[in-house]
């Protein structure tokens, strides 16, 4: 479970999360949608620390993954990434070949036989749908992959480092219709185990994939709540005229 | 009677004006005519060299296995000049062994571990150190280099390893330059993707950035030897100036571009050891080729892959 509690981002003088409290529960799907700028991938960049590289980057409240308080100066970034895996908008597979590119993670954390990554890459292309596009040319450049497959493989890099939680930046939106359904159909499937926070543009998406939606708007949660009810019935007049495509 | 104005407006902006064609012919003509001059300079210079560098081969003055042989006494008319060459070849490979690593370092401090300062302090820096003219190496060779060495072993202190040395500080800021670039053209994403996946620091370094950038670091890295191996004024001052075989740190060597600039004026044109000068700057220029080759097939292995 991630909780989030009274969170606050501040880029130099912006105030650019307001007072975020949320909860993601094990094995659900949330989708955070709201326009633009409305701090919903800041959120996500914060619950894995990947805002530590931007400078003026200030954070104050609470973000804790079962008891691991994320923003604890003793916090160890690097285990508490592996434990986060992100996903981004752009497909970035490393100029690496398809084996090498899921190959790295667990090499970095330190496994080195062949056997086990071996096994690893194969399960992992498994889990994200892939292997049978890709396994006869597992040692060929990733970069020679459409961009639907360079973002599943992008999935299954970071299912290789045995994440518990998956953090999705948009990872549908720069894909044709086809990819977008095989990327919403692997979030399905991959539910099963992990906990699943994917950021969003697209609202009929967010409705056919999560089960809790949280809507931004400059910087602040205007309503979270189980994606059936937020759609149906939305408490918040905001919530409303932007679900019925009035702004954003 | 408006109706009519505005027709003409729309004419006159469809109707390609002759100040039009003009401007269009006149850069058109300029960029050609650059173009032409700098080809023809190329391909005069390329000629001039090549004929006059095969001269003594084809007038039967010396043949190719006593050009690459180690016999060098020009007052026998003997112009071996396979130490020469090897001379080239060491103080070149002696000054890359240094700066290749060296370079790289600095390149990676100046863009992934302070690139801030590496920015503003840095990068100017270098790029001055690109720009010191090489005599002035040369000099501050001559004047610190040569005497300490010479009190540390024992000698004249002129020779290979002070050669490779003055080399190495002057073809050091150009590694570090196009290493720079180099690293600094792959893409931020790389960088977060592998922190995404729990990598330190030094991980996405080693095994992201350096890999991704490993064409254009070789790129830099053989720049950087053409550099060494066409240096000429600062090595005739350091390298002692004689054909001995350079083979051992401390002794005085020649390299092709010293053997140059040290007798081009003491010999007469026609003469063949002159015409053997310039046999070596054929030399010279055919290794600039194979440089430029193998910074081509670098490049192009990046661009399939």
């Amino acid at each position: 479970m991630l909780v989030v509690d009274q969170f606050n981002v501040y880029y130099g003088e912006k105030h650019a999360l307001n007072n975020i409290s949320i909860t993601f529960s094990s094995k659900t799907v949330t989708a955070l949608i709201g326009p633009s700028g409305c701090g919903k991938s800041t959120l996500l960049r914060s619950l894995n620390r990947m805002n530590d590289y931007i400078p003026m980057f200030r954070a104050d409240g609470s973000i804790r993954l079962g008891k691991t308080e994320i923003y604890d100066s003793k916090t160890d970034v690097v285990s508490l990434r592996k434990r986060m895996g992100m996903v981004f908008q752009q497909p970035i597979p490393f100029p690496l070949s398809i084996y090498d590119n899921i190959a790295y993670g667990p090499r970095i954390h330190g496994i080195k036989q062949k056997k086990q990554l071996d096994a690893i890459v194969e399960k992992t292309l498994h889990q994200a749908h892939l292997w049978d596009e890709v396994k006869d040319r597992l040692h060929a450049s990733a970069l020679g992959l459409s961009g639907g497959q360079q973002q599943r493989l992008v999935i299954a890099r970071v299912l290789a480092v045995e994440p518990e939680i998956l953090l999705l930046d948009e990872p549908a939106s720069a894909l044709d219709p086809i990819s977008t359904e095989h990327i919403e159909q692997l979030i399905l499937s991959l539910k099963e185990n992990y906990t699943i926070i994917v950021v969003t543009h697209n609202m009929q998406q967010a409705k056919r994939i999560s089960d809790q939606t949280a809507f931004f708007l400059h910087g602040e949660i205007v309503e979270a709540k189980e994606t059936d009810i937020l759609f149906q019935s939305p408490n918040d007049q905001r919530t409303e005229r932007y679900l019925s495509g009035q702004f954003g | 009677m408006k109706e009519r104005g505005n027709t003409s407006l729309a004419e006159k902006l469809q109707t390609p004006a002759r100040r039009i064609f003009w401007t269009e012919w006149r850069g058109r003509s300029i960029t050609y005519v650059s173009v032409w001059i700098v080809i023809l300079i190329l391909l005069s210079l390329l000629w001039f060299i090549t004929s006059k560098g095969l001269q003594p081969f084809l007038n039967g003055e010396i043949t190719l296995s006593q050009f690459f042989s180690t016999n060098w006494s020009p007052q026998d008319n003997k112009f071996g000049s396979l130490y020469i060459m090897l001379g080239s070849f060491m103080v070149t490979i002696g000054a890359t062994l240094i700066s290749a690593p060296l370079g790289i370092s600095a390149a990676i401090f100046m863009t992934e571990i302070a690139p801030k300062w590496g920015k503003k302090v840095l990068q100017p820096a270098t790029e001055i150190l690109v720009g010191i003219p090489s005599v002035v190496y040369g000099f501050i060779g001559l004047t610190l280099l040569v005497p300490f060495i010479g009190k540390l072993i024992g000698g004249i202190g002129f020779g290979l390893l002070s050669g490779i040395l003055v080399l190495s500080i002057m073809i050091l800021p150009t590694i570090i330059s196009i290493s720079v670039d180099a690293i600094e053209a792959v893409p931020q994403k790389y960088r977060e993707g592998s922190y995404a996946l729990g990598a330190t620091r030094w991980q996405t370094i080693w095994k992201i950035v350096l890999k991704t950038a490993l064409p254009g670091l070789m790129t830099a890295v053989v720049l950087g030897m053409a550099r060494a191996f066409g240096e000429a004024l600062a090595v005739q001052m350091v390298i002692g100036n004689v054909p001995n075989a350079p083979f051992h740190f401390f002794i005085s060597i020649h390299t092709l571009t010293s053997m140059i600039t040290q007798n081009m004026g003491n010999t007469v044109p026609g003469e063949t050891f002159n015409q053997i000068l310039w046999s070596m700057a054929l030399v010279l220029l055919l290794m600039t080729l194979v440089f430029i080759l193998v910074i081509r097939l670098i490049t192009r292995r990046r661009d399939v892959s």
